[in-house]
Formats: C-alpha cells, structure tokens, sequence
C-alpha cells in the first residue's frame, strides 16, 4: 500500500514550517505537501488548513488564489484539520475586521475576547489569550485518543469561537472558548497541535491515522 | 484549571554557541544551542527564548541555522530576539520556524515599524523586547524607568511604561521585559517595573532580568503581575531544572504546566 499524503494549505498566512515538521516527526513517511495549488489540495488523502493572522487578509487570500471553494470541497470529502485562524475561517462569520463573512463549513461565529476580560474570582485576563490552557474534552472523538482529558495545549489568540453544536472541546478563558469542534470528517482546533509538545504531536498523530468515520458512508439498508 | 503562567529558558546566543553575560560582560560559555534547546524542551519548558546577541550579518545567519535546526525538533514556541531591524529580519526568523520575533532598538529608532510589523505578520508574533533602567525619581516621588539600548549603556531618555503602552497600541501582542539593573546580577526582577508595565498594558508580559532562585519567579508573578518568567543562568549551569522551577511555583499557587 502507498503511504498517505497530507497537503498543508500555504495562502501567505503565517508559517508553516512547524506544521510540515511536525506532521514528518510524526508521519511515519506519510507525504508532507506545503501548497496552495487547488488540484494537488484536492487529490491529497487529508488537508490541514493552518493560518495565524487576520481574518479579513485570511479571506482575501483564499479567494484570490481559488481555495475557499476548494476547502468547502476538501470538507465535504475528506479529513479535514483547522488550526487557529484555520479553525476560525470555517465558521460563518467573524467580528475581527468589523466583521468578516467566513466559509461556513461548520455553524457558529467567532468574537473579540474584549476589552475587560475578567476570570471567574474578577482578576484581570490579558487578550491575546497566550500560552497553555486545559482543555476539557466535550465529546470522545479518535483525535483525542490516547490525550487525557484536560491536557494544556498552547493557544495565542484574541478572538475565539462560540459555536451552538459540534464543540469536542471546551476552554475556559473568561468566557468559554470552543477550543475544538468535529463535525463528520472536520476537526478544528483554535490552538496549535504544532506547538503543543507531545499532546499537540498526538493529535496530529492522530489526524494522519484518522479514518473517516463511518457514518460519513449512507448504509443502504 | 487556567491558563498557566509559562517558564521561558532564554538562551543568548553568541556566534553559535550559548553564552550569558553578567550585565553583559564577564560571558561563559553554556554550551550548543541545540542541544540546549531540546534539553529545556524534555524538562518541559513552556517556551524557548532565543537572544541573538552577535554582531555581524553573518552571525545571524548562522542564528537562523540554528532557529531552523531546533525548529524541526522541538515543538513549543520559540521566540527569537536581537538583530531584528527590518520586515525581512522577521521574515527570516519566521520561515526559520520561529513563532515570534523579539525586536528592541529598532522600534526606538523607528516606532512605526512596529506597526508594520504587527500589520504584516500579526501581533501574535510580534514581541516589544524593552530593556529599561531605574532612573531618578518623578517629581512627585513615583519611580521612573526609562528605556536603554545597546546592551544598557546609550540612554534615550523614553519612560519605559509610556513606551510599552505605545508599542502595544502599535501592534505588539507581548512585551518581554528585561531589567537592566537586574540583569544578571541573580539580585531578583524589577518587582515594580514589572508590575507597573503589567498592570498598563493588555497584553502578557514576560518578565526578565536578574533570576537567582526559584523564589525571584513566584515574586515575578505573585508581586510582578507578570504572565510569564524568564530566566537564563539558574538553568543553564544547572542550579534549577525546569521541573524543580514548575514544582516550587506550584507548591506557592501559581498555576502552571506540569
């Protein structure tokens, strides 16, 4: 059998040389393509759409190069991981930017953390929220597999998702960040497996061993 | 269960190799940056700090080297510092893996570019790295810092505090500050320089300059305010590791990654 491939989506947000290392550390010689180009996006086993940066250039990137459709393809297909702004680009709207239409692939908005964020005992919480933060597992999912639940994963972001369904994982900043969400065969993450030492390893681990889930097949009966 | 104030091991790098400085003089030698970096990476350090302290454009490249190096074998966030005067500076640094850049004199020399900066790359990535000093005291007898530059000894005469507060309106998502007075003196951080510059600005502060014992990180946080310690001798020549660090923040309530 020919070992899988998994292509990395490069739109000009951010780099994404961590991920492509991260993914080799861990591929165990799966194919690691960094490329915006839609055709070799689209014939990939498994897509990651990683980004840091602005929603707004996020969305005018993807555009101008032809992926935004192509993500909505890669959604409805195959394994798909959004990471940080990735993850928040499949929502359907976003405040950052004075607000900014996103692909809506999965329900939900995204919103500014504010101005006075305040934890639950009144003490002051700096924005952006930066560093490792418990995340509770809301659902079991084979992306959480062998991760115990309330491991610290490394976050850095001012603005967060507020989904209605869909969240496998929740965070609590002040308010409660949905730090991951799966629906069928998309998984999003708002923080950074890449940098999240060997939980963040075993995630993407476990991302390239992810099968799509049966119920994505319709059993005819 | 919160966010976990991070332990930042900062390594100064020199030419290739690991180095600190007391004050900036009297350096020795702390061995391979690589292998440095993945020591503090299995001991479970929230984040590594890099330093380029050399002079001359070759130099750095070898730094970038190096930045790429770690980069592909350490998967926490690494912030890289020194030598950061312009977009291309950055660029560099983040295609060699790093997470965020570290720029200091630059932005004195020209403050927009901080801006610029942050409008290019994101405030994610952009770190306003200060280096202040105690200076006389305000007329009405608050204290006053002001900034310093090349390794403290050119004074610029800019309140430290007003140009944190002007950097982060600029872009900056974090401020790394470092306490000239304090700096390698294992004396302790700036208690009040931190928490003045915490308490006035929104995002985290990492504090830096002068760690001695374990006790010199709690203050940090506890009377600092600061969000995250940085520290560079009391690990490199293995006083502390960065488990007996986490384990003795913890055992005074502070909230850490173990």
């Amino acid at each position: 059998m020919s070992k899988s491939s998994v292509a990395v989506i490069d739109y000009g947000m951010g780099n994404l040389h961590s991920v492509a290392s991260a993914l080799e550390k861990v591929g165990d010689g799966v194919k690691v393509i960094v490329t915006d180009c839609p055709d070799t996006i689209l014939s990939a086993d498994r897509v990651i759409f990683p980004g840091v940066g602005a929603i707004r250039d996020c969305m005018a990137e993807l555009k101008s190069r032809g992926l935004d459709e192509v993500i909505q393809e890669v959604a409805a297909q195959k394994p798909l991981l959004g990471i940080c702004l990735g993850m928040q680009a499949l929502l359907e709207t976003s405040e950052e930017n004075g607000g900014v239409e996103c692909l809506d692939v999965l329900p939900g908005a995204v919103k500014f953390f504010g101005s006075d964020l305040r934890d639950a005992a009144g003490g002051r919480l700096k924005v952006p929220h930066m560093g490792w933060n418990n995340v509770i597992q809301t659902i079991e999912h084979p992306l959480w597999a062998g991760i115990p639940d309330a491991s610290r994963f490394y976050f850095v972001h001012s603005y967060y998702v507020d989904a209605p369904e869909f969240v496998a994982g929740s965070c609590d900043y002040g308010v409660q960040v949905h730090a991951a969400l799966a629906c069928d065969n998309v998984f999003a993450v708002q923080f950074h497996p890449e940098k999240s030492g060997d939980m963040g390893l075993r995630l993407l681990s476990n991302f390239l061993n992810w099968d799509r889930p049966a119920a994505f097949f319709p059993v005819t009966d | 269960m919160a966010l976990a104030k991070r332990i930042i091991p900062c390594l100064d790098v020199d030419k290739g190799r690991v180095v600190k400085g007391v004050n900036f003089v009297g350096i020795r030698d702390a061995g391979d940056p690589v292998e440095v970096a993945k020591r503090y990476n299995e001991q479970g350090a929230d984040e590594i700090t890099f330093l380029d302290i050399t002079a001359t454009h070759e130099d750095r490249e070898t730094t970038a080297h190096i930045v790429e190096q770690i980069a592909t074998e350490v998967f926490i966030p690494l912030t890289v510092g020194g030598g950061i005067r312009e977009i291309k500076d950055i660029r560099a640094m983040l295609n060699a893996g790093a997470d965020k850049v570290g720029i200091n004199s630059a932005a004195i020399h020209r403050p927009d570019f901080v801006k610029e900066a942050a409008d290019r790359f994101g405030s994610q990535c952009i770190v306003i790295a200060i280096d202040a000093k105690r200076v006389a005291d305000e007329a009405d007898g608050r204290p006053r810092w002001e900034i310093f530059t090349h390794g403290g000894r050119k004074h610029t005469g800019i309140n430290a505090v007003e140009w944190a507060i002007k950097m982060v309106n600029n872009g900056a998502g974090e401020v790394l500050l470092t306490s000239m007075d304090g700096d390698g003196t294992k004396a302790g951080y700036d208690l009040a320089l931190t928490r003045a510059i915490s308490d006035a600005v929104a995002v985290p502060v990492i504090a830096s300059g002068g760690v001695g014992n374990l006790d010199h990180l709690v203050d940090g946080i506890i009377e600092g305010h600061a969000d995250a310690v940085l520290a560079a001798s009391i690990f490199h020549f293995g006083e502390f590791t960065v488990p007996e660090a986490k384990a003795y923040m913890a055992a005074r309530g502070i909230e850490v990654r173990l």
